[in-house]
């Protein structure tokens, strides 16, 4: 029972960090139909930035955290204008190969600049472990499960309430009648390129607070996919649920059946729920009216 | 209060739809421009608003004032904050957003940050829109949807509107109702309007002045009671003959006489 509850709760927490970085990639998504590729690499910039404001320039942490959020909202836009804005009106593929390009780049970028050895972390968020019902756990790993439930009520007031997250879903459902209203398509592409990047930055202070910075935090880019996959590539809190499918199965996997499995179990899973619902499980559906 | 003097517009960079196109929109106004498919209405409309370059359309030629200033190179954001709003053809709604979304997304480009009371008076026009304000949008039938897509432009507040073929694929009796309810948007609200129909019979109806195009440029204008008596007009948009009476479809097809503005 212990070992379910730490299990349960190990696989909570990576759940909600990876749904961080899943909730940036369905607003590109949602906005632009672009399958950003590089999503995983905002949240490693997200951790590396994280580790630079904090342990070396020793910056206090909320100050620190801000820079990041700045420097994340900074590389969204420059992605956007820089590299999707010259590929407006060219095929749909081509767009998705240069953010894989993309991704690319900003992987040799991060080890040119820290390396690739692992980093020791100085926490801004106590880490003591708690017990809980039995099962211990790290501060932290408590917190990153508080953090994404408040991202997801700030996302869904964003995208019912204000003006700018319904345009930003106007713009998803049809581009010419949005610009017809005054809405400014490029503007709103900044927009979910910034935000998108500072959530997966938020995801990637986290995670680096948990564990450290090194090079394997690459290999949470390559997980996001089957939670968007799976969550519905358009749905918000699909990414939230999708991640703590994941989280949970990759924990409960290698928990009781062993490492290695819990590597290839979620895919398996997949496969299974798109063979049952094609839009994953919470995607959009095509309106149809005849 | 819109003037389009000689306008040219190119498609792809080959394709001339408009050729020396016309007309004229004075304030408080109701003006028509009818035309058969094809004949370039939807693409007048989109020049003024600035929809033509999603669809790599071009106005090469001419110019576009409203209020007096050129607005032919501005883009659709701008166009729409100087006041121009355009309801596009096809109704094109929000689907996925509800009713009272596409409402507020009509509004994206006020300056007040609260849209409750122009929500109100959309409701007072179409009723039926505030028993449906959560529904989801693509779920509405063909006639909310074309409501939702006027009162999306109302929410703009507009100087001048321009409605594409707001009768398309209606019931007889909805397309009468929202004839109404454009004449008493421009009475009470004092937009402008210009209407693009292919229904004649009531555009004559609504408007004050009208144009008639064929083939990318004017042929005809005039007010509505001199277009009535126009023999062309009769023939080919009233569908009457010299004598008032209805034709049959086959009399149609088998009157060989080339319409006068062509020769
Ligand atoms: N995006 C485009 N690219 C190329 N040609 C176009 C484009 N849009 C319209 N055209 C052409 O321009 C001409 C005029 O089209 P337009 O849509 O303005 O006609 P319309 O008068 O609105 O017709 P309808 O009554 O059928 O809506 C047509 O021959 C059409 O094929
Ligand atoms: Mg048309």
């Amino acid at each position: 029972m212990d070992l379910f509850i730490q299990l349960t709760l190990t696989g909570l927490t990576n759940g909600a960090i990876l749904a961080m970085a899943a909730l940036g990639f369905v607003l590109i998504f949602k906005a632009s139909d672009v399958i950003n590729f590089a999503q995983g690499e905002f949240l490693l910039i997200g951790a590396y930035v994280t580790f630079a404001m904090l342990a070396q320039l020793g910056l206090h942490w909320t100050l620190g955290l801000l820079l990041t959020l700045g420097v994340a909202v900074a590389l969204g836009v420059a992605v956007e204008r820089l590299v999707l804005r010259p590929m407006i009106g060219e095929p749909i593929i081509s767009v998705i190969m240069v953010t894989i390009g993309l991704s690319s780049l900003l992987k040799a970028l991060v080890s040119a600049i820290w390396g690739n050895q692992p980093k020791a972390f100085p926490p801004f968020i106590p880490s003591q472990p708690v017990k809980i019902l039995g099962a211990t756990v790290g501060e932290d790993r408590l917190w990153a499960i508080v953090i994404a439930i408040f991202m997801l009520g700030i996302f869904s007031v964003f995208f019912r309430r204000s003006r700018e997250g319904i345009a930003m879903r106007a713009v998803a459902d049809d581009q010419q009648a949005a610009l017809s209203m005054g809405i400014s398509v490029k503007k709103i592409f900044a927009w979910a390129w910034s935000i998108a990047a500072a959530t997966a930055a938020i995801g990637g202070a986290l995670v680096a607070n948990i564990v450290g910075v090194g090079p394997e935090l690459a290999g949470f880019g390559l997980r996001v996919f089957p939670v968007v996959i799976l969550g519905g590539l358009d749905s918000i809190p699909g990414a939230i649920i999708g991640g703590v499918v994941i989280g949970l199965l990759e924990a409960y996997t290698g928990g009781y059946i062993g490492q290695g499995l819990n590597q290839v179990l979620p895919f398996i899973v997949l496969i299974l729920i798109l063979m049952i619902r094609p839009y994953g499980l919470f995607g959009q559906e095509i309106i149809e009216r005849v | 209060m819109l003037t389009l003097n000689n306008i040219e517009v190119i498609y792809n960079e080959v394709i001339l739809v408009l050729k020396g196109m016309s007309l004229q929109v004075p304030e408080g106004k109701i003006v028509g421009l009818l035309g058969s498919n094809g004949a370039g209405k939807s693409t007048t409309l989109k020049a003024i608003s600035g929809l033509l370059k999603p669809e790599d359309g071009e106005v090469t030629d001419g110019s576009i004032k409203f209020m007096g200033e050129a607005i032919h190179h501005k883009d659709a954001a701008e166009i729409v904050r100087m006041g121009i709003f355009q309801v596009m053809e096809g109704r094109r709604v929000f689907e996925h957003l509800t009713a009272e979304e596409n409402l507020l997304a009509g509004g994206y480009t006020r300056r007040e940050r609260d849209l409750s009371s122009d929500l109100e008076m959309v409701y007072s026009y179409f009723p039926r829109l505030k028993e449906r304000r959560h529904q989801t949008a693509g779920y509405l039938s063909g006639g909310e949807q074309q409501m939702l897509a006027i009162g999306r432009a109302l929410m703009a507040q507009p100087r001048l509107m321009l409605l594409d073929e707001p009768s398309l694929g209606l019931a007889p009796m909805l397309v009468l109702e929202i004839f109404g309810i454009i004449k008493r948007i421009n009475q009470e609200q004092g937009t402008t309007i210009l209407l693009v129909e292919q229904n004649a019979n009531l555009t004559l109806g609504v408007a004050d002045y009208a144009y008639i195009m064929e083939n990318g440029r004017i042929v005809l204008e005039g007010y509505p009671e001199d277009l009535r008596q126009n023999a062309d007009v009769r023939e080919f948009y009233l569908g009457l003959t010299e004598v008032g009476q209805r034709k049959s479809y086959r009399d149609v097809k088998h009157y060989k006489r080339r319409k006068r503005w062509l020769s």
